[in-house]
């Protein structure tokens, strides 16, 4: 059984494309090989920065011949039938057999694959991959056509058998396979032949590359971890760099480095920061004080002065940068001693959040407003969580985060305590971009909470009231993303909050900073656009359905063109139309929100008929409300009484809503036990009382198991009843009796969760 | 390995022997203020079709945005890019790179020497392409690019494009921390000069211009203008009355494509440009570079059918 080696070499790979690529290869590759007919007993692929290889062990030398017989249309059949049928199989029609049927005579087709020999198989299959490869950016080159994600120099492919090694014969747009490659650019730059995957390996190694990608990876960490340990320091790990750096080098030479004293005093992530995004270099910290105090640097290259010259390069580089990271730091660090935070962000006032919907201080504004609300449905003292808000995204107009945007909300958190802010605000210009994902973690301090919410629910406010909202697989501004951030700040906190509480007003304060859909209600209304005042607009949702706002507003209207009663007649029509956009938009949202919401419970295993049976139930704007409920749901449904509950119900409900319909009356005076006959009769009755007496208060305490674990007890007499009783009695007293004890059940049983919506 | 360079200048001779014993055509800096040498017609416009070309040159850049007065030690509005474009690509093209490191003192093997990722794209030239930034011991020295796209064209055939930051490769190679005490001329000329001595003055006089006093009114008639010339030229038909010979006038077109470009940049600088309106600039400007390149693709040079 041969082996396979492929290796292609190119110019330099990027790093983040890398893995990616070494899996592709060989998904490809071997697809294609098991399409036509061969197997292997082990594949295995690896990636340096110039190079994708593929070793395959235990191939079959060949594909095994394939004989397949196909039938055809009846002879006699138009010509059109047995034209197709000629070209599907891929014969000639001299060569088609004619057999007898129980019907009649047919054409036969016997199609003949002779097995084939392996190689060419391989070249086949390898200039295809070549060809179609998944580059997530590919380019051409000279004058080819071919397109690669740089430059494809050389392509090794090799079969190794008893025989010895076989160069597999392959042509692709004039590269020819062979069996020399190459080993590091610098370091072994001649050509060497290979003959089989253990020779590849262990040549290369002596031409200065390691091929194996996690091999660069452990001996950096090893390395870095070592010399940091001599020193005492410990290196900051970060999983992500190490993977690109391995893949930035084919043979690690790891140097620690010295950090100029001047510019230890910068904070931990400014150096971390600064470090990693400029020079892909590794911090290293001093574990007792928690400083960073060196670096590491992976070079790809052993020099003569054991790396001096590199080092020392490396290091002015670093001073370099962090002057300017100093720089800023000591610039922030006067501005904000100066004119505070307030004065750090005044800035943004020019700085543009959307065209339609204001700066980034209109935002900020409205920001603070909900804060404000919100901080009592958290636990937040609301002028706390105003402050915080004030002044949470001044950063953005600092100098470093002007450098370094990953660091925002973290140098306004420093910034802060320079100030002397309260902790809990300091900690919210950090905490209120989070979560970021649905991994990340969620606030739990009140202000952070409060300030977090606001600013969510002012993004998907403001992209509602201008029609912005997520289309298919397009939300340019993450709207899904801060749905679901404020679904986990409510539930992880167990926040109760009725969102109706909060959207409308929040979609006053959008909709004031949008001069798109208000103004633009003007223009029919008054024939008019100008600069209106946004003052009228800031009223609470409760002023704009009073009726004094009218005359008010009529005020603010500065056209000479219209008498006071026409004004007041257009700010009227202007009040009718902001009250109904405001109200659509709002329930629109939250229907959104309870898409998410959906979207949320599902990974957590609770299925969406579940939650539909939840939001169909009163106070579905309160997330934690909604999300106990289905939690009740979802466990009672498990218990083999809920789940037999349901059918029940549904058997009652259906029987009950067609004699209603037929009867043209809904049952629902309330059965008498007088009436009932059977022993399961008047037992049903008994347990409907005990299950009411349960279910009522407890709803009421939200205590939403009890009240399941209580209905779910009505299984057995429910089932029992439809057993021994017959519902549609020949008397109608008894059939409306218990017609009106059915309507009992859906009463109790709708008044936990609307289970007409549960499937199954 | 030849001796390490010693002044400013002795550098960019160096890439000229070596770009020019390399079989490069070495031109000389276009005569139009321009943002980096892409922008020269020798890269731009040759780029288009399929004539074979090479050619190396010194370009000067201004960015005015860039100007801090001379002070910081390596950041100029006013610098030195040198530019090498090899249609189409040879395959070489990376050792040829190498090589001319080598020719200005770096010793690849005791330097870490490092391609990494990096797409180049210019929303202004309607260009892009891939390739990687070059570091030397963590320093980015050069970009490395293979031409896929120019003014909307396909190139094909691609060339191969490096771009080399003058001002900071040298400071590198000399060991230099400030780029205005940097040997221009040998230290030991009877009259040594540093890049300080040539270019501090001017570059306290171009940030003031280009942040404050530049006048905006005018800058932004004069991107109107460029605007409407490039459009006129190119409208005007190919065969001249007077010579009665078909004559395309892409190069007078393209200068004006040029000129609004550094006149955007300097209305960017004095921070007249808001935010939505850069987008629509920058558009209007690739609108030029389109055009011309539509029609240089018709002209001889371009390989037309004009010829």
């Amino acid at each position: 059984m041969p082996d396979l080696l492929i290796e292609l070499f190119s110019e330099e790979i990027p790093a983040r494309m890398q893995t990616r690529a070494a899996e592709d290869l060989k998904k490809l590759v071997t697809d294609g090989l098991v399409e036509a007919g061969l197997t292997y007993a082990g594949a295995a692929a690896f990636s340096t920065p110039r190079r994708l290889t593929l070793s395959l062990e235990g191939l079959t030398a060949e594909s095994r011949a394939v004989r397949e017989e196909r039938k055809g249309p009846k002879v006699g059949a138009p010509d059109q039938a047995i034209e197709g049928f000629l070209r599907g199989a891929g014969v000639a029609r001299e060569d088609l057999e004619v057999r007898d049927e129980k019907k009649g005579q047919a054409y036969f087709a016997v199609i003949e694959k002779p097995g084939r020999m392996a190689a060419d198989i391989i070249a086949e299959v390898l200039e295809r991959t070549i060809r179609n490869f998944p580059w997530p950016k590919a380019m051409r080159w000279g004058t080819g056509t071919l397109r690669w994600v740089r430059p494809l120099h050389g392509i090794v492919c090799i079969l190794t058998d008893e025989t010895g090694t076989h160069v597999v014969p392959l042509d692709v747009d004039g590269i020819t396979s062979g069996n020399t490659t190459r080993g590091h650019r610098f370091m072994a730059p001649d050509a060497f032949t290979v003959s089989s995957f253990d020779d590849y390996e262990a040549k290369l190694k002596r031409g200065r590359v390691v091929l194996r990608a996690d091999e660069r990876a452990d001996a950096i960490w090893h390395d870095a971890t070592h010399q940091a340990f001599a020193l005492g320091l410990e290196v900051v790990e970060d999983r992500g760099l190490l993977a690109e750096v391995a893949g930035l080098v084919e043979w690690p030479v790891v140097l620690l480095g010295q950090i100029d004293d001047a510019f230890l005093g910068l904070p931990p992530e400014v150096l971390q920061t600064s470090m990693k995004e400029h020079q892909k270099f590794f911090s290293v910290r001093n574990p007792t004080t928690g400083r960073i105090e060196r670096f590491v640097t992976v070079a790809n290259i052993e020099t003569a002065d054991q790396g001096a010259t590199i080092l020392a390069g490396n290091q002015k580089v670093l001073a370099a940068r962090l002057s300017d990271a100093k720089f800023f730091w000591e610039n922030d660090l006067r501005t904000v001693k100066a004119v505070g935070l307030e004065g750090m962000g005044a800035g943004l006032a020019e700085v543009t959040f959307h065209n339609k919907l204001g700066s980034q201080a209109d935002r900020i504004k409205r920001i603070e407003a909900l804060a404000r609300e919100i901080a009592l449905h958290v636990g937040a003292l609301p002028d706390l969580a105003a402050e915080a808000a004030r002044i949470c995204k001044a950063d953005l107009q600092s100098d470093m985060v002007g450098e370094f945007p990953e660091l925002q909300g973290l140098m306004g958190r420093y910034y802060a305590i320079e100030r002397g802010l309260d902790p809990a605000v300091a900690a919210a210009c950090q905490e209120h971009y989070s979560p970021l994902g649905p991994s990340d973690d969620v606030p739990t301090a009140p202000v952070s909470v409060a300030v977090a919410l606001a600013d969510k629910i002012d993004t998907l406010t403001g992209f509602w009231a201008i029609d912005e909202k997520p289309t298919g697989s397009k939300d340019p501004f993450a709207l899904r993303r801060a749905a679901l951030g404020v679904i986990r700040l409510v539930l992880e906190n167990g926040v109760r909050w009725e969102l109706l509480i909060t959207l409308p007003t929040a979609f006053r304060y959008t909709t004031a900073d949008s001069t798109y859909s208000y103004f633009d209600e003007l223009i029919p209304v008054l024939g008019w656009l100008g600069d209106l005042p946004k003052e009228p607009f800031l009223h609470d949702i409760e002023d704009w359905k009073s009726k004094d706002l009218a005359p008010n507003l009529a005020t603010y209207i500065p056209s000479d063109d219209l008498t006071g009663r026409e004004r007041e007649l257009a700010a009227s029509k202007l009040i009718d139309r902001v009250l109904a956009g405001n109200s659509e938009l709002v329930a629109d949202l939250l229907s959104f929100f309870h898409d998410r919401l959906k979207v949320f419970l599902k990974d957590k295993g609770i299925r969406h008929d579940i939650i539909d049976a939840c939001i169909a139930m009163p106070g579905n704007d309160d997330l934690t409300l909604l999300v106990k409920r289905a939690e009740a749901l979802a466990a009672t449904l498990a218990t083999d009484d809920g789940e037999n509950l349901i059918q029940l119900f549904k058997r009652a409900n259906n029987l009950l809503t067609d004699e209603e319909e037929k009867d043209g009356v809904e049952y629902s005076y309330g059965a008498d036990i007088k009436y009932a006959e059977a022993e399961a009769e008047k037992a049903l009755f008994a347990a409907l009382d005990a299950a009411d007496a349960q279910i009522a208060p407890a709803m009421q305490a939200e205590d939403f198991s009890t009240a399941m674990t209580a209905m779910a007890a009505l299984r057995g007499p429910i089932d029992a009843f439809f057993t021994d009783v017959q519902v549609n009695a020949d008397s109608q007293l008894l059939r409306r009796n218990r017609l009106n004890l059915l309507s009992r059940i859906r009463k109790i049983c709708l008044s936990v969760a609307d289970l007409t919506k549960i499937e199954g | 390995m030849a001796e390490k360079p010693r002044s400013f200048q002795e550098i960019i001779l160096r890439l000229q022997t070596y770009w020019a014993s390399q079989g490069c055509a070495i031109l000389q800096p276009y005569d139009m203020e321009v943002g980096a040498g892409t922008f020269h017609p020798a890269t731009t416009l040759r780029a288009l079709g399929d004539k074979p070309w090479a050619a190396a040159y010194v370009q000067p850049s201004r960015r005015p945005t860039d100007g801090r007065y001379g002070e910081n030690p390596n950041r100029l509005q006013h610098y030195y890019q040198y530019q090498v474009l090899i249609k189409p690509s040879p395959p070489e093209m990376q050792a040829l790179y190498l090589g001319s490191l080598a020719a200005i003192g770096i010793d690849a093997t005791m330097h870490d020497i490092r391609f990494v990722e990096d797409d180049w794209e210019s929303p202004t030239l309607g260009a892009w392409g891939l390739g990687w930034e070059v570091w030397c011991d963590g320093m980015e020295v050069s970009q490395f690019t293979y031409f896929q796209q120019v003014g909307g064209h396909e190139c094909k055939p691609v060339s191969g494009e490096l771009t080399y930051g003058l001002e900071r490769l040298a400071m590198y190679v000399l060991g230099v921390d400030h780029v205005m005490e940097m040997p221009f001329n040998d230290p030991d000329a009877a009259i040594k000069l540093t890049y300080g001595d040539v270019f501090q003055q001017t570059e306290e006089e171009y940030s003031r211009w280009n942040f404050d006093v530049a006048d905006t009114d005018v800058l932004l008639q004069h991107f109107k203008d460029a605007e409407a010339e490039c459009e006129r030229i190119l409208a005007a038909p190919a065969d001249d009355p007077k010579t009665g010979k078909r004559i395309i006038m892409v190069h007078p077109a393209y200068d004006q494509c040029i000129k609004a470009s550094h006149v955007f940049n300097l209305l960017d600088a004095r921070g007249v440009i808001s935010v939505t309106e850069r987008q629509a600039y920058i558009g209007r400007v690739r609108a030029l570079a389109k055009a011309c390149a539509d029609v240089f693709v018709q002209t001889r040079a371009g390989g037309g059918a004009a010829a």
